[in-house]
């Protein structure tokens, strides 16, 4: 403090003093003198600009006369092709940018070129005023003392009581939006069904699986059989239920005592939906056994009963135990022991429910 | 019946039975097993044609893959891979591989088609197992909307619904499927090259293949109906756009509209 290298001279180091903050008061600069534009000052500049924005406006008749062309004159019957499908897409798009542009930039180049531009300052509004306060403040005072409501409390209380219970009727329609899922999303396709096992089968076709079919290193993408028979809720019964097979060498998979006959000669069922936010997990790497899924990059790994070894999720994907019937096909010999898919606010519950 | 019951006590008769099952299981197994094997080996090869593969299979391959293909430290064993999966490998410049990664780029071809075809017949002469397609099921001339459906459920996941590819994990990726042949799309299937799993017959027929062939090729020589695809990379590619391009003309207006004229 007081080492200034500038040369100016030094003062005590105490803050500045109540004389030295009182400045000249700050000038008004006023407005720039105005300066001409070559429209202004050349009729043959402000004609030329003239016939820009002609141009302009122009372009947008053009645009919309292309629109309506594209629309009516491209035949998209029965022997067009794509071609005249991206044709027409091209044609109806260009020609809306130019109709809309054309008046766009038109109006903006008239403004801009040949509209007076004479800058203009326009006084500031007084903000508010004590009187006006006051009258505001008289107007609420005379409503609340010719409306009575302190005096007459009867009124008061049954106007509180009306309002208090006017949006019961809304809770009562809301509460109709739809059935609570309850259990719903607990239980899956695959539970066996009047003590016949489900058969695991192809996706999109629907055709059951043999054991013999999955060779090692296959991944096949399954459905619950009968599934592609159903005729309501279908969609929300392959949402939940979808599952990813593949075949790995026995030695390879890791299973906890308790999930040791889950799996059939190396051949495992998982969920599809991502424990994170119920994406599709399919990216199967056959030699590495990892499930990658695309929307979050959470990774599973197939030999330790898909833990989560990269990612968002929280939980390993949920297995489907499969057994082998009496014809050779892959059987799932119960549901998932535990909801599939992201976390829900029951979801626990569902959890003991399912392990009770 | 009366005589067979009498029988079954018979010194004989455990074995006649153990022999009845053993024939019964091998039986079946041989159907089970011939699920990927019905028409390996169709085409004729001749015996010199698995000499000189062997030979050059010695030269070029046998660093890694070991003699006679039984496998190294560097590289598994190609017995029983079948001549659909020289084809593929050697016919995409996959291998012989260039360098060790995660995953082996594709790359000009270092065999021609002459040398690829003895090498196949080599490592196919080692075991059975998946041949190269017969011409008919590559030709893209199957229902390219039943291919569509295929595709969806199989390989949209890795190679984008669009056949662009993707990203896997750690460096490793499933590669766009423009350009590449019916024959070569057929094979990977058939043989699961590197991390892609094995679609086998069973899982998708010759015709399915052939469908989804049919549906690549047609959506390859169709273009994307809604212009410009930039890379059909989804949300990534679209919104650099939009960032850049929309934004930029955006607030090209806008110095435009505030700026004063000369």
């Amino acid at each position: 403090m007081g080492n200034h290298s500038d040369g100016s001279p030094n003062h005590s180091g105490t803050v500045a003093t109540a004389g030295q903050s009182e400045v000249a008061k700050f000038q008004d600069p006023g407005i720039p003198p105005h300066r001409l534009r070559l429209a202004d000052t050349d009729p043959r500049a402000a004609k030329r600009a003239e016939r820009q924005v002609a141009l302009l406006f122009g372009s947008s008749v053009v645009g919309t006369v292309i629109f309506l062309v594209a629309y009516f004159a491209i035949d998209l019957g029965a022997d067009s092709t794509i071609g005249t499908v991206r044709l027409q897409n091209a044609l109806l798009g260009l020609g809306t940018a130019f109709a809309m542009l054309g008046i766009g930039t038109g109006i903006v180049h008239w403004a801009k070129a040949l509209m007076p531009d004479h800058e203009v300052s326009e006084e500031r509004h007084a903000i508010r005023t004590e009187e006006d306060r006051q009258a505001a403040v008289r107007i609420v005072d005379d409503i609340v003392e010719e409306t009575g409501i302190k005096r007459r409390p009867l009124i008061r209380n049954t106007l509180l009581g009306a309002v208090a219970l006017a949006p019961l009727p809304a809770l009562a329609i809301f509460g109709d939006l739809g059935p609570r899922p309850d259990d719903k999303l607990a239980h899956t396709m695959w539970a066996p069904q009047d003590g016949k096992l489900k058969r695991l089968a192809r996706d999109p076709d629907g055709t059951p699986i043999k054991a013999a079919d999955v060779t090692i290193g296959s991944a096949f993408h399954v459905i619950p059989e009968g599934l592609n028979e159903m005729h309501e809720g279908k969609l929300d019964e392959k949402a939940k239920s979808v599952v990813l097979l593949m075949r790995l060498n026995p030695e390879e998979l890791n299973p906890s005592p308790e999930r040791a006959d889950w799996a059939y000669n190396g051949i495992v069922a998982y969920s599809k939906i991502c424990t994170h936010v119920g994406c599709p997990v399919a990216l199967y790497e056959q030699q590495t056994h990892h499930l990658l899924c695309p929307c979050h990059q959470s990774t599973f790994d197939l030999t330790q009963q898909c833990k989560v070894i990269f990612g968002p999720a929280s939980r390993p994907l949920p297995q489907l135990p499969i057994a082998v019937d009496s014809e050779g096909y892959l059987v799932a010999t119960s549901d998932f022991h535990e909801p599939v898919g992201p976390s829900y606010w029951e979801r626990e519950e569902h959890v003991r429910n399912n392990n009770a | 019946m009366k005589a067979l019951s009498q029988k079954r006590r018979h010194p004989m008769a455990a074995i006649a039975l153990l022999l009845m099952g053993l024939l019964v299981t091998g039986g079946l197994y041989a159907v089970a097993t011939t699920v990927n094997q019905a028409k390996a080996d169709t085409t004729s090869v001749s015996a010199s044609d698995v000499e000189e593969g062997g030979k050059l299979f010695a030269a070029n391959c046998a660093t890694c893959h070991g003699m006679g293909a039984s496998g190294s430290q560097a590289g598994p064993s190609l017995v029983g891979v079948g001549a659909a999966a020289v084809d593929f490998q050697v016919g995409t410049g996959r291998m012989p591989m260039q360098m060790n990664g995660p995953q082996a780029y594709q790359k000009p071809a270092q065999f021609n088609e002459e040398q690829t075809r003895k090498l196949a017949a080599y490592v196919a002469s080692l075991g059975p197992g998946p041949a190269i397609p017969e011409e008919n099921l590559v030709d893209g001339k199957g229902d390219a909307s039943a291919g569509g459906e295929l595709f969806r459920v199989n390989c949209a996941m890795c190679h984008n619904a669009a056949a662009a590819g993707g990203a896997l994990t750690r460096g490793k990726f499933a590669p766009a499927l423009a350009g590449v042949s019916g024959e070569h799309i057929y094979e990977a299937m058939v043989t699961g090259p590197q991390n892609m799993p094995v679609f086998n017959d069973s899982n998708i027929s010759p015709e399915g293949k052939r469908d989804i062939i049919s549906f690549l090729k047609t959506i390859e020589a169709n273009g994307s109906p809604g212009g410009a695809d930039l890379g059909a990379l989804g949300p990534v590619s679209e919104g650099l756009f939009v960032w850049i391009a929309g934004l930029g003309v955006i607030i090209a207006f806008t110095i435009w509209l505030t700026s004063r004229t000369s």
